[in-house]
């Protein structure tokens, strides 16, 4: 399986959210779009769900804080249980900060390294760069030429119309 | 262009520069030959640096009799010096996440070099508590797991032992938070770089990185996440730093006034260190159009604001002990002020709450000299800050008997000045070798590029066709909005 693609290469962030917002609208199928920085807005340009990661998050700062605190009383009033300054050994509102530090630690490392997996981001990955100026200063989207309904002359007026710096077209091998 | 209403839409990048240009200045800082000033500074750091490790060296293999403590103040330079250095630490964890909720768009000038800092802050601000326990090969004690001494676990009720997960929770969200912010421009290095072992490496480092807007989608998410968690986290940090005083019953430490007394103060402290160090660097590196005198001044009004906090939390110290009625409360507070200490005291007064007032003035505010020599003041007045609150508490306390003096020891003022070459060590290398200012955040908020009126200001640069399969030139016009 081989993608046959258009890429549209534009110079300003209003120019690509206007011909993402235009590409999607006339059903054409977006296969992703390049940016040097988060231009606000282009996901829903795009019709992008919203990341789920906020889940990852909720779930394991929740896991991390009962974990810690489950392990704070096993430790403290089961397993080795001190009497510190005659304060009950099931002492809970002292275990409240490491709680909250632990639940911070667990709900922001597990969300980062979500991030990367969902991403498919390693370190010494080699990137699918898709022209060397995405990070500096141009925007590209990728169209997919799906069918045979995919007039290219259409899609040139579309992107003229938005400023389009270059057209260019490419086959995408499938990965793996 | 912008002259119409330039209350309004003045731009917080000078220069009206566009995002290519933004690339190259900033990927230059490290491309180009290191001057002569940043040879020197490193030497004199790296030196001062050395220095304090070797008494550091010295203070592990003699012990803690190295330093000036007794039987009376038993915490006094040290943990000043640790409270110190996390408070620094905190101002950069407020321009990163805390700014970054509040939409303060100036933030991206200054918040990679403010988050090094903070990572930088807070290794220094470890060694203390690390070298204090004497024999720190031992200190994994400090973390629970299972052992052979007992099974013996660590008291959660103790806030040393709190103080210790902030810490190192703190260390790591601040270590993950700079470096997911560092991975797109990364790639901006890989990129730009032609060839060699700094473009290897960028691309090494930055995980891949495609600039897809599928990641970038992502990656906003986990910035907010991150942004949403580290808020309460420096809130909590200093709070539980405090907590290692107000919990003990020492007159001058037992309030209830500390948390957020000291987490004003830590704000105070370390916005103004962010302004010592982004004056310097602005200057030595050419970066007057990233970081402009607004940016100094929107941190100065900050640097006022948490000096009324502090200001107040002073007056409310002293008001609740007087109101309190209790005799040992109203002395620790009498002595701090006018006893054989209270020259500190009054250093830390005028550094802190009256200095800082000159910034009400906007003439002050914008002149860098001006903002320099008071963002280094507040630093020696919260220093001593945290010196007066440890020792005055603690060298006069019940019993008259026990009354004694404290002088830090050749060891301990060495260790503190190591501490500070550390710091510049690594803020110097930092600069040299990793992008100074956040390039694609800074990208969107430059003014280039922006509608003006009704019409862009000029046709966009169109490039030659190449030669190859499948290259299209579009022929026709441009049409124009």
């Amino acid at each position: 399986m081989s993608r046959r693609l258009l890429l549209g290469i534009f110079d300003n962030e209003h120019d690509i959210m206007g011909v993402t917002q235009a590409a999607r609208e006339s059903g054409y199928k977006i296969v992703d779009v390049y940016a040097p920085y988060a231009v606000h807005g282009l996901d829903h340009a795009m019709g992008l769900e919203p990341s789920k990661l906020p889940r990852v998050c909720f779930a394991l700062g929740l896991f991390g804080a009962a974990a810690k605190v489950w392990f704070e009383y096993w430790t403290t009033a089961t397993d080795w249980p001190i009497n510190v300054g005659g304060k009950p050994f099931n002492s809970l509102p002292a275990f409240v900060p490491v709680t909250f530090e632990v639940m911070v630690l667990f709900a922001g490392v597990s969300t980062v390294i979500a991030f990367l997996y969902v991403c498919g981001l390693f370190p010494g990955k080699k990137a699918k760069i898709i022209r060397h100026d995405v990070t500096n200063h141009r925007f590209v989207l990728v169209l997919e030429q799906s069918d045979a309904a995919f007039d290219i002359s259409r899609v040139k007026r579309l992107f003229d119309s938005y400023h389009v710096v270059r057209i260019e077209e490419r086959l995408e091998e499938a990965a793996g | 262009m912008a002259e119409a209403h330039p209350v309004l839409h003045q731009p917080w990048i000078a220069g009206d520069k566009s995002p290519a240009q933004v690339t190259d200045e900033i990927c230059s800082t490290m491309e180009r030959r290191p001057s002569t000033a940043w040879w020197l500074a490193l030497l004199v750091s790296f030196t001062v640096m050395v220095i304090g490790f070797t008494a550091i060296a010295y203070q592990l293999k003699t012990g803690i009799g190295a330093w000036g403590l007794n039987t009376s103040v038993g915490w006094a330079f040290d943990i000043t010096n640790f409270v110190f250095w996390i408070g620094i630490g905190h101002a950069g964890t407020l321009i990163s996440a805390i700014l970054f909720l509040f939409r303060q768009r100036w933030r991206t000038s200054v918040n990679r070099s403010a988050e090094a800092m903070t990572i930088f802050a807070v290794m220094c601000a470890g060694i203390f508590p690390l070298i204090h326990m004497g024999r720190p090969w031992l200190a994994m004690w400090m973390f629970p797991y299972p052992n052979f001494r007992g099974p013996l676990w660590i008291n959660f009720r103790s806030p040393l032992v709190w103080d210790f997960f902030a810490i190192s929770t703190y260390f790591t969200i601040s270590v993950v938070f700079w470096y997911l912010g560092l991975m797109p421009d990364l790639a901006t290095v890989r990129d730009h770089t032609g060839s060699g072992w700094r473009r290897k490496l960028a691309a090494i480092l930055c995980f891949g990185w495609d600039g897809s807007y599928r990641t970038w989608q992502r990656y906003e998410t986990v910035y907010l996440l991150l942004a949403g968690l580290a808020t309460p986290l420096v809130v909590s940090v200093h709070t539980i730093v405090s907590w290692d005083f107000a919990t003990a019953v020492i007159p001058g430490w037992h309030t209830t006034i500390f948390p957020p007394y000291f987490v004003a103060g830590a704000i105070f402290s370390g916005m103004s260190m962010v302004l010592t160090l982004m004056i310097v660097a602005r200057k030595t590196m050419g970066l007057e159009d990233y970081i402009t005198p607004r940016h100094l001044e929107a941190m100065c009004k900050i640097v006022l604001g948490t000096s009324g906090i502090v200001a107040l939390a002073y007056l409310t110290e002293f008001f609740t002990a007087f109101y309190s009625g209790n005799p040992y409360e109203q002395f620790a507070f009498w002595n701090r002020a006018l006893g054989p200490m209270g020259w500190g005291y009054w250093i830390m007064v005028s550094c802190n709450v009256l200095i800082p007032q000159l910034y009400w003035f906007r003439r002050v505010r914008t002149s860098v000299v001006a903002v320099f020599i008071i963002s280094l003041l507040v630093n020696v007045g919260m220093w001593f800050e945290r010196f007066e609150i440890i020792v005055t508490s603690l060298h006069r306390d019940y019993l008259p008997a026990n009354w004694t003096g404290y002088t830090p020891t050749i060891i301990e003022l060495a260790t503190l000045a190591g501490t500070f070459g550390f710091f510049f060590t690594c803020f110097l290398l930092f600069c040299r070798f990793v992008p100074v200012i956040a390039i694609a955040e800074v990208k969107g908020i430059l003014s280039h590029g922006q509608p003006r009126g009704f019409h862009h200001a000029g046709a966009p640069e169109r490039e030659p066709a190449l030669a190859g399969a499948g290259v299209f030139r579009s022929v026709t016009g441009e049409v124009r909005s």
